[in-house]
């Protein structure tokens, strides 16, 4: 390993240690529930829904603190790209995997850092809506998810259901709010067989219903 | 023979204070003993009834513990740490309830409550700690909601708001007030004393009215709101808790015997009341716990239900009658 990429994967730590996990866990409070379903050895995919830009943080925080370099969260390259600040967060602190959401240029697969992940044996976060769409309210799964799976059906895909993170920073705010936030870990699956996309919804929301909910009035 | 007093002494607290944080612990220990020995359960209902029971006094090691040792710290690690109590319990109370998109921001000003009336706690400002959130919170939250244009469900919002502030900030900064209270010229650890037996005193008569109409409850008192409680419960922790407050009043607080046993029952009605108020509101919202931080309890606001009752009302008792 490069210096470079040590001192990198410290300051990840650093920052979950000192910054991000003092907040979720004081300031905002995380309602974990089923946390031993999550596979201790990856390769393994986490499906969650997605509400704001705290779930890829409060999914990262459910790993000990010396995994962090091996989770990559799945993230819009045309957003998270856009300026060599925004750049530096979210790829070199954050670990985020940029994917080209629009045209796919010179027929390169635009999954194929996800794919490097999983077969480096390492934990990918896919939110398979896409995007933060409306604070708290699920969006249809897109088919990227089936495709990831379909292509590596051994390794388990763990549906999370995510509660409150909308109410605490919706998608266009940027002062957080504090409420209680609810994470929910399913039952593992594999990619394999038909319909697996709908499956997997149906799975998330299943998890809601473990949770009561107090959204918006 | 000397020992005791000059440990006492060098801690800051007074014997009878450090005496009764020990037997708390001793009755915490044999409790858990109790849990912990008894023979494995047979059937599976059984089993997780032990379980949420262990869970349940492992929360009150926790609980237990970082009060004493707050107390042990002094003054204004008491404050704080009623000040982080009021935090999660107004944060976990904005959790359950449906709050507008439009009060975001009105909730950042009603969070920053908690912060301004400790401070008047710690500084001992006893206008203003007593009027900050009925009168200023009470006018400012509006204002501000009303800043933001949004009217729809205007009425609802400003009340349920101010509602969570008065039992989360305000009706719990009393029992950190009670350490700041009493004047300079009371013996050392006169405070701490008063806090101490408003706690003992709240909690010995949940477990007393829980323990009595679990083993001679038949008389439901609010069928409709929370139908564990019986009349025969509630005389029961009446009972229980007016003893024990005869005992532990002149032992810990400038309270005599008799206005002990008094204070212990005016403590005992009050905590009966705070529950099934807090009852009331749960049954509103649809759900069975406040929250999940406290395993066996529920929520911070589940634990402290009675406190919100019995903290403002022990308070000013003392205070008109003793200070």
């Amino acid at each position: 390993m490069s210096i470079r990429l040590v001192a990198r994967n410290a300051l990840r730590i650093i920052f979950f240690a000192a910054i991000v996990r003092p907040f979720l866990l004081v300031a905002i409070g995380l309602a974990i529930r089923h946390r031993e379903r999550l596979p201790k050895h990856g390769p393994v995919i986490l499906a969650a829904n997605h509400n704001s830009h705290l779930d890829t943080l409060a999914l990262m925080s459910l790993f000990p603190l010396a995994q962090l370099p091996k989770i990559h969260a799945v993230a819009a390259a045309d957003y998270f790209l856009r300026n060599r600040w925004l750049k530096w967060f979210a790829v070199d602190l954050l670990g985020i995997v940029p994917i080209e959401r629009s045209a796919v240029k010179g027929g390169r697969d635009p999954l194929a850092a996800a794919f490097d992940v999983l077969d480096r044996g390492e934990a990918l976060i896919v939110f398979p809506e896409g995007s933060r769409g409306e604070p708290e309210m699920r969006q249809a799964f897109k088919r990227g998810i089936g495709y990831i799976a379909r292509r590596r059906p051994d390794v388990p895909v763990v549906p999370i259901f995510l509660r409150g993170f909308g109410r605490v920073l919706p998608k266009g705010d940027h002062l957080p709010v504090p409420f209680v936030c609810d994470v929910v870990v399913g039952e593992p699956m594999t990619g394999s067989g038909e319909g697996f996309v709908a499956r997997l919804e149906a799975a998330v929301d299943a998890l809601a219903g473990e949770t009561p909910s107090a959204d918006w009035m | 023979m000397n020992a005791l007093p000059d440990i006492a002494g060098s801690i800051g607290l007074p014997a009878p204070i450090l005496l009764t944080l020990f037997l708390i612990l001793i009755g915490l220990a044999a409790a858990t003993a109790l849990v912990w020995l008894k023979p494995a359960a047979g059937d599976a209902s059984a089993a997780s009834k032990q379980a949420e029971l262990k869970a349940r006094i492992g929360s009150w090691w926790a609980m237990v513990g970082i009060f004493a040792a707050a107390l042990l710290l002094g003054r204004v690690a008491t404050v704080v740490l009623f000040a982080f109590i009021s935090y999660l319990a107004l944060k976990e109370y904005f959790t359950i309830i449906p709050t507008r998109k439009a009060d975001r921001v009105v909730l950042l000003f009603a969070y920053l409550a908690v912060p301004i009336q400790y401070w008047w706690v710690g500084t001992s400002w006893y206008g203003m700690f007593v009027i900050f959130v009925p009168v200023y919170m009470f006018l400012i939250l509006p204002t501000a909601m009303v800043l933001r244009g949004e009217t729809s469900g205007f009425l609802k919002a400003a009340g349920t708001l101010h509602w969570g502030l008065m039992i989360a900030v305000f009706a719990i900064s009393h029992a950190a007030y009670l350490i700041a209270v009493p004047p300079p010229a009371a013996p050392p650890g006169t405070g701490a004393g008063l806090l101490l037996f408003l706690l003992i005193a709240t909690e010995f008569n949940d477990v007393a009215q829980f323990v009595a109409g679990k083993s001679f409850g038949r008389h439901k008192i609010t069928p409709k709101v929370s139908p564990n409680k019986t009349v025969e419960g509630f005389i029961g922790g009446l009972a229980a808790t007016t003893l024990l407050a005869t005992v532990l009043a002149p032992l810990l607080t400038p309270i005599g015997p008799l206005q002990g046993a008094l204070i212990g029952a005016m403590l005992a009605s009050a905590g009966f009341c705070g529950d099934i108020v807090m009852s009331a509101m749960k049954r509103d919202l649809g759900i069975k716990d406040t929250g999940t931080i406290l395993p066996g309890h529920g929520g911070i606001l589940d634990r402290i239900d009675s406190l919100v009752f019995t903290a403002p009302l022990f308070f000013h008792t003392v205070r008109y009658f003793y200070f």
